[in-house]
């Protein structure tokens, strides 16, 4: 009788070891640190797209509005995806969308703002990546919202429906 | 070609496999014989896998990157030494290495226990089969060594550069032999179980298995301490890392086997003890194998991040885990102990109490790496374990388990008094007095630091005692308690007395602390095969004017593009400088981390002493009765 209750516990605790394991092979292991948000603007100097001239941070987030830095590149496949919440926000009145190209090439930045036309108020040059380190991004495409030099909110990957649905409520 | 081959041996030397299944069950209650048959076939196996690991390395050196496995971890311009050691510097090779152990082992065992009974071999074999067919598979289908990659790229990736040291070249196969020498004593043991086998006779043979293994598991660990100590530049040489700890476990699991198989050879006793501890120390091994392949922990050195290959180790080892259950739960004969065959003070009683603190300190470690995994799984909650915990936990007890140590080897079989006893209560005051004295002028925990530096005084000097007294019987027994507490001892100065002054320096700039000078002098550069290095001049000076010249390095290795930091080192017998540069980014200053840390080589040299005695020991014939 001891010996069938020992056996059954000793089986039942395996088991559940066996279970917590499994689930944790599941589990997703990418590690995501908690988003860095509420903190105020990276201060940097950074050459806009068209005109070849050094904007600094203040000039460029110095308006009473909502800004939108958006981290893009040619060759990034899900910056496609979001542009069309990209060009419906610019058509917003209380938002200026804040374009960073990162490790791009000029021409191939010009053809894809060609063909799916141009939401950025202004263009920054990122060429080494450094400013987006400055940013602390984790890649391309990333977003973050503005308000009054603070970022309040921070989209890591193409911003979809839900993420537009919220920027909208915020800038309303 | 050669990938062609190797992949093809690989493929028949699992298939061989079912033939000797096949064949050690229709020989099982045949003839009194073993059939020679089996032996062939098994020597056959070993020899197919034998080829296949040749050929994996003839893949590396000839650089052919058609192979996956060669193009994700070599380079052409990998010195040579290390394109061969890249073979098992990786998932795919090292699991190739498991399996070519498993095989060997087996093969060995079938040769040299030819005065065990049959159907006792047949079934370890068939035990041992059950483990290879397993891995075989796990090979085969999830890290097969010889995927082709088409088209050919014109260059590997390379081999990681922290592997690319002399030490952790041969770390990996020492290591894997004392993993998988216990996979020998996992099978043997279920094997006597289910035979009802388990006697005096058997742990007399099981016995050289568990200190083959155990030599190898202990020389295996202390070659991955010291190459982390010089590689990794932490300046340490255990970092409760999970990875340390999976290979912690096997270690405190077969040592404690080792005694329990004395007292079974001795007083057949501890029967059940000696089979769970067979268990245990193969699974243990298995499962640091699945925690550290499965990407399930995030450890600084975790291989391979795939949860199929996860999936397939966590199915099979508790596969193995409940099978042993089942034969140990229905096979095994509970012993009707009389209590009064142990005595309090005897030297089964001794082993009995060190058993159950080896239990305690090997579930602290267990809980400390597989805690956070539990926790994440119920609470996503993500935490780590560290040294404070293991210390914690590990430090109270170490006290108790250090005098055990020292009294229990000197009582006798059955019953037995304490000898002796002026010779002990006077090492006991020596020992006090000692550390009081080296304590006192310290400005750490006074009560604690005593007790504790107290026991390893007192362990050291008894054990000396014994070692100087007894000449050569029991040379072995006495090496091995010398210079386990040597190493105590030594790690506890160790952490008493190292010091460390981390800095940033330009190049020309003087630290001055209060007790030493670093004057960073110059850097020079200097090209090598597949890297390049900076090297710092340091001049050290301490109070008492002695000048010493260090020169760490940085390197900066081409293939991975991966800069690693080479610590310069000055050892002698007391004492180790410890000199570690760093870039720090985008400026001109230098992070320079200056280390004494004493002691250092004497815990080195104690770990491999205690291999040295295990070796000694497999020589000896006779134990003490």
């Amino acid at each position: 009788m001891r010996l069938k209750i020992s056996i059954s516990i000793i089986v039942i605790i395996f088991v559940l070891v066996f279970l917590i394991f499994y689930k944790g092979l599941k589990n997703s292991n990418i590690y995501i640190p908690t988003m860095k948000t509420e903190t105020s603007i990276p201060i940097f100097n950074a050459i806009s797209f068209d005109k070849n001239e050094t904007l600094s941070s203040q000039k460029i987030f110095d308006g009473e509005k909502y800004y939108l830095v958006n981290i893009w590149a040619s060759w990034c496949a899900p910056c496609r995806d979001e542009h069309i919440f990209l060009m419906k926000l610019s058509n917003k009145k209380n938002i200026e969308i804040i374009g960073l190209n990162y490790k791009d090439k000029e021409g191939n930045a010009r053809s894809f703002l060609k063909e799916l036309d141009n939401p950025y108020k202004k263009i920054l040059l990122d060429k080494d990546g450094t400013i987006a380190i400055e940013w602390g991004a984790y890649g391309v495409p990333e977003s973050f919202l503005i308000h009054k030099n603070v970022i309040i909110k921070r989209i890591v990957g193409p911003i979809n429906n839900t993420s537009y649905q919220k920027i909208k409520e915020i800038i309303k | 070609m050669v990938n062609l081959i190797g992949y093809n041996s690989l493929v028949i030397s699992s298939l061989i496999s079912i033939l000797i299944v096949f064949f050690s069950i229709k020989n099982f209650r045949d003839i009194k014989l073993i059939d020679t048959k089996i032996i062939s076939l098994v020597f056959l196996q070993f020899f197919l896998v034998v080829v296949s690991f040749f050929c994996l390395i003839i893949s590396f050196i000839k650089s052919d990157f058609s192979n996956e496995t060669v193009f994700n971890h070599s380079h052409t311009t990998t010195p040579l030494f290390y394109k061969i050691s890249g073979t098992w510097g990786n998932h795919e090779g090292s699991l190739l290495l498991w399996l070519l152990v498993l095989t060997l082992f087996i093969f060995l065992f079938l040769l040299k226990s030819n005065d065990q009974p049959k159907q006792y071999r047949i079934l370890t074999l068939l035990f041992q089969q059950i483990i290879i067919i397993g891995f075989s598979i796990f090979l085969i289908k999830t890290s097969n060594p010889f995927n082709f990659i088409f088209p050919v790229p014109k260059e590997g990736l390379g081999l990681n550069p922290i592997l690319q040291d002399p030490a952790l070249a041969i770390h990996p196969p020492i290591l894997y032999l004392g993993y998988v020498g216990s996979s020998i004593i996992f099978s043997s043991a279920l094997a006597a179980t289910t035979l009802n086998g388990i006697s005096k006779k058997w742990a007399h043979h099981i016995k050289n298995w568990v200190l083959v293994s155990w030599i190898f598991l202990t020389i295996g660990i202390s070659l991955g301490s010291i190459w982390a100590y010089y590689e990794l530049g932490w300046g340490g040489f255990w970092f409760w890392d999970p990875v340390e700890n999976v290979s912690l476990m096997p270690w405190l699991a077969l040592t404690t086997l080792f005694h329990c198989i004395l007292v079974l050879e001795k007083r057949f006793m501890l029967n059940s003890w000696v089979v769970i501890l067979s268990i245990s120390t193969f699974t243990l091994s298995m499962c640091g194998t699945f925690l550290v392949r499965s990407g399930i922990l995030n450890s600084v050195h975790t291989f391979a991040n795939d949860p199929d290959r996860g999936m397939f180790i966590l199915i099979f080892l508790f596969t193995l885990i409940f099978l042993s259950l089942f034969i140990f739960f229905f096979f095994n004969k509970f012993e009707n102990q009389k209590i009064n065959s142990f005595f309090m003070l005897s030297k089964e009683t001794s082993i009995l109490i060190n058993n159950w603190f080896m239990m305690y300190f090997l579930s602290v470690v267990l809980i400390g790496t597989i805690y956070p995994i539990f926790l994440e799984v119920v609470t996503s909650e993500k935490i780590s374990v560290g040294p404070p915990f293991y210390h914690k936990l590990i430090i109270p007890f170490l006290v108790p388990f250090l005098f055990a140590m020292a009294i229990g080897p000197n009582l006798k079989w059955i019953k037995s008094d304490i000898r002796n006893k002026k010779y002990l209560v006077l090492f006991l005051i020596i020992s006090f007095l000692l550390s009081f004295l080296i304590i006192r002028s310290l400005e750490i925990n006074f009560l604690i630091n005593t007790i504790l530096v107290t026991s390893a005084f007192y362990l050291f000097f008894v054990t000396s005692k014994d070692f100087l007294s007894n000449k050569f019987k029991n040379i072995s027994q006495n090496l091995a308690h010398f210079s386990f507490s040597m190493l105590i001892l030594s790690i506890l100065f160790n952490n008493i007395f190292s010091t460390e002054i981390i800095t940033n320096l330009k190049i020309g700039e003087t630290f001055e602390g209060k007790e030493l000078k670093i004057k960073f002098e110059s850097v020079d550069q200097k090209n090598e095969q597949n890297y390049n290095s900076f090297i710092g001049n340091f001049k050290i000076e301490d109070h008492n004017g002695v000048i010493d010249f260090l020169k760490p390095e940085l390197r900066i290795y081409n293939q991975p593009n991966i800069v690693t930091s080479e610590a310069d080192i000055k050892t002698n017998l007391f004492t180790d400088k410890f000199i570690t540069i760093n870039l720090v980014q985008n400026q001109e200053y230098f992070n320079v981390r200056y280390q004494i840390k004493p002691f250092m080589i004497l815990i080195w040299f104690s770990a491999l002493l205690m291999g040295i005695s295990g070796i000694l020991s497999i020589y000896k014939k006779r134990y003490e009765t």
